[in-house]
């Protein structure tokens, strides 16, 4: 399989929704599209990354609301388990069609599920759409709070957006100031486990987006699944983004191939490492478990 | 139909009875009856199908259930590609019988001597032996047991069926899901009786769930701790806290918490884990093969 995935179409795209723009991280098009899938049926409610007690930690929530699915709008540059309320929601929240909103590892997990559902019962054929973002690594809240308030020197709560792009890692603050530091110094603070991630842009979901490849505040769409498509034409037909040819946008689908195939080489590497990275008595390699091997 | 085979019948039975005196019988009429007789067969809903068996030792019955819990499923299963000929309650058939697939639900109690014998038993008779949920896998909640229960005070040593059988195929969780059971029939079925391509689709889909078998039978939320985080591979996906029957688990700080005072051994956290395993070739054909499961099961 290609670096980018198998795709139907790349598309660049941005809601036509003002309300949305205003909370989105780019173009907006996650929550457009749950918030489409919601009003026509398709879903009958999303897992996303909502809100929680701390500033920027995120909480898995079921939305079944635009107004709970605006809640949960933007990027918060730390891990949400959504796959927690996977189950959950086909249970207590009762719900037949499920929306869900992951980064790759979570959309593989969630292709996981359904093809190898071991404790998860019933829910194989509920899941109705899996929505996919770029993701180059993920870090832990801790690590997020180490990188905004010891190295940018502002405090969560008063922050009101995180951005990365253009080597940098951006935090704007509700009165105005921007703090910046150079992304290369995130590295240290990245979680071991997205070392050996092998996919960038979701190469499983139905349809994925980011921001990498399309100009600030349009987003870069890959329709890829038969169930994708057929949202994805249906939001077209409604009105809900405006878009444009991957071939007519800088910087285009050039960049987003090169990123890919950055984490996915250097991800590589670091898998085969871990198979000689130890010592055996007899002087040969002793290796660390790798799970595109056995379990 | 009825107007040809009188008259080659007679012709045919005085041949096959001299058989092996006279050889060479004419070759015409031999290929004529075969011809027949190969569409008759066919034509019964049970030639192709593979036989399955559940072997019930010391477990709850809910594994057994969760097969029957396919509804309407199970009845296209077993119409279409597996005879059902050995289960407690639901097939009236009293000693273990020669199976292709033996589905072995609960631990053993080695103080029982008919479940010793009749694993064995299972295991000489089947193709495939398959630990179906976890108290047959890993032990499960059988694994607390110190015996003094009502009513076998004496029965106390239970293991998991690997101490005692070689076993092929794991299928965790306490109980494992219908749709699992029935995508590994399907396969099963595929790779007994099917053509090259879905013999390679089988085989790539049931690899893994062989080699955890062959990972060992102890299992617990604790594997999350020694095999996903202490190995670097956690990226905090919220699977093993979602996929856990018991609700042992909660995701603090996106990793997940075991609460070891709940967590009864199952094994389903571990093996739903996308950094237990994540096999590409079968998962980057994700959508192929959820819709021929689905084809298969219409």
């Amino acid at each position: 399989m290609d670096v980018l995935g198998n795709y139907k179409s790349a598309i660049s795209a941005r809601s036509t929704d003002g309300e949305i723009l205003k909370k989105s991280q780019d173009g907006g098009i996650i929550t457009t599209l749950f918030a489409y899938a919601l009003e026509e049926g398709i879903i009958d409610g999303a897992i996303v990354a909502g809100p929680s007690d701390e500033p920027w930690k995120p909480e898995p929530m079921v939305a079944t609301t635009k107004a709970e699915l605006l809640a949960a709008a933007g990027t918060r540059y730390n891990i949400s388990p959504n796959l927690y309320l996977i189950k959950e929601a086909t249970r207590s929240y009762g719900l037949d069609r499920v929306g869900i909103v992951g980064v790759p590892c979570q959309i593989q997990a969630v292709r996981k599920v359904q093809l190898y559902p071991i404790g998860m019962r019933d829910v194989d054929d509920k899941i109705a759409l899996a929505l996919g973002i770029y993701c180059m690594e993920n870090l832990s809240y801790q690590a997020l709070e180490a990188i905004v308030e010891d190295h940018c020197n502002q405090k969560m709560e008063s922050v009101k957006k995180m951005d990365i792009g253009k080597g940098k890692f951006t935090v704007y603050t509700e009165r105005g100031a921007v703090s910046q530091m150079p992304l290369k110094l995130i590295h240290k603070y990245v979680q071991p486990g997205c070392h050996v991630c092998l996919d960038y842009v979701a190469n499983l979901a139905d349809i994925s987006s980011g921001s990498v490849g399309s100009p600030d505040g349009w987003s870069t769409v890959f329709v890829r699944s038969m169930k994708g498509n057929a949202v994805w034409d249906g939001a077209m037909a409604a009105g809900l983004f405006e878009t444009k040819p991957m071939d007519q946008v800088k910087p285009g689908l050039d960049l987003v191939k090169k990123l890919a195939t950055e984490k996915i080489t250097k991800n590589q590497k670091n898998v085969d490492a871990r198979k000689t990275v130890g010592l055996k008595a007899d002087g040969t390699p002793k290796g660390l478990r790798n799970p595109y091997e056995s379990p | 139909m009825p107007g040809k085979s009188p008259e080659s019948r007679p012709e045919v039975k005085p041949a096959a009875s001299e058989l092996q005196t006279k050889p060479a019988v004419k070759p015409s009429d031999v290929i004529v009856n075969e011809k027949v007789e190969v569409v008759q067969k066919e034509e019964k809903p049970v030639a192709e199908k593979i036989s399955i068996g559940e072997l019930h030792l010391s477990g709850c019955t809910g594994c057994l259930v969760t097969l029957a819990d396919n509804y309407e499923g199970l009845f296209k299963l077993l119409d279409d590609y597996a005879d059902l000929v050995y289960a407690l309650t639901l097939v009236d058939v009293r000693h273990v019988p020669e199976m292709d697939v033996c589905l072995v639900e609960g631990s053993c109690c080695l103080d029982d001597k008919l479940s010793v014998e009749e694993l064995k038993e299972a295991r000489a008779k089947s193709k495939v032996l398959v630990a179906y949920g976890a108290c047959a896998a890993y032990g499960n909640i059988t694994r607390f047991c110190r015996g003094g229960q009502w009513n076998q005070p004496g029965h106390e040593s239970y293991v998991p069926i690997s101490e005692v059988v070689d076993v092929d195929l794991f299928l965790p969780s306490c109980p494992p899901c219908p749709q699992a059971i029935r995508n590994v029939a399907v396969m099963a079925y595929l790779l007994l009786k099917g053509n090259d391509e879905q013999k390679n689709l089988a085989t790539a889909y049931l690899t893994p769930l062989m080699q955890l078998a062959q990972r060992g039978n102890e299992a617990c939320g604790c594997d999350l701790m020694y095999d996903v985080i202490n190995q670097g591979l956690c990226m905090g996906c919220g699977t093993c806290a979602g996929t856990c029957p018991v609700r042992a688990i909660t995701m603090e700080y996106g990793k997940p918490n075991v609460n070891r005072d709940l967590c009864i051994k199952c094994g389903a956290c571990y093996a739903q884990c996308p950094r237990s395993w994540f096999n590409f070739d079968v998962m980057n054909n994700y959508e192929g093969i959820m819709d021929a499961i689905k084809g298969a099961m219409q």
